[in-house]
């Protein structure tokens, strides 16, 4: 296919887009976020999931019962 | 010390400064990619929570905080396409304009709708800021965090997918 024929296709296809999608030229923000912005900044300082603290207890535990282990988990890592 | 090298030592003032500067460009930039003015908001915060959780990377010498807070919001807002595609179709806040209004018509748009969200997100990006938007490829190029040969390469992609999947259909787009 050559160039002048993909520019063609090309244009049809856009064409039919734009009547489909209508462009978002004049899209204006109507509210300000900053203080959804700051909402989501109190909701997630340094959260640590329970299941992250679950975990590296259950790993501490295991190491310490079982020493031997060690060697193993640093190949894994 | 300047703004940005205030906001990269995680100054909530600074932050707040740079948030209130540059809401609406990111805003703006999003909405054109996924359509959806609430889905825009919710990805501008996400853009910025991103942004404010980066700070320290952010190469306060280059100082480009604009360019560098649009890849972010590209990157949310592929994301967001991405999640999205496996749901449902996306949602349209702006009607789509009356045209002439025989059934084929109608079928036609259907179909090209339909076959438009089936794309890869990725493909679906560039095709939407560069086939209904206009972008600049190199404006995309640089939001994306590829060259602008890559570009144009998905761009022909998508507009080759989206002619085979309509053809399937037994919709030929065709010159007038």
């Amino acid at each position: 296919m050559t160039d002048e024929m993909t520019d063609h296709n090309e244009k049809e296809l856009r064409a039919l887009l734009k009547l489909e999608f209508p462009p978002f030229e004049a899209a204006e923000l109507e509210r300000d976020l900053w203080p959804r912005m700051l909402r989501r900044l109190d909701a997630e300082p340094h959260r640590v999931p329970w299941f992250d603290w679950a975990l590296a207890a259950a790993v501490a535990a295991a190491l310490l019962l079982f020493p031997g282990a060690i060697p193993a988990l640093l190949y894994q890592l | 010390m300047e703004l940005l090298e205030r906001f990269a030592t995680g100054d909530l003032e600074a932050f707040e400064a740079l948030f209130r500067q540059h809401q609406k460009e990111v805003y703006a930039w999003t909405v054109r990619i996924v359509r959806d003015t609430g889905a825009a908001e919710d990805l501008t915060v996400e853009t910025f929570w991103r942004i404010y959780r980066a700070r320290q990377r952010f190469d306060t010498a280059a100082g480009n905080f604009r360019a560098w807070a649009r890849r972010i919001a590209t990157n949310a807002a592929l994301d967001h396409l991405r999640h999205a595609r496996k749901e449902a179709p996306l949602s349209e806040d702006y009607p789509a304009a009356p045209r002439g209004d025989p059934a084929a018509q109608s079928e036609l748009r259907g179909h090209l709708r339909r076959v438009f969200h089936e794309l890869p997100s990725k493909y679906r990006l560039v095709a939407t800021l560069a086939l209904i938007e206009d972008q600049p490829y190199q404006q995309i190029a640089d939001a994306v965090g590829i060259s602008a040969a890559l570009v144009k390469v998905r761009v022909f992609r998508a507009v080759r997918m989206l002619r085979k999947k309509l053809s399937s259909l037994g919709v030929e787009v065709t010159a007038k």
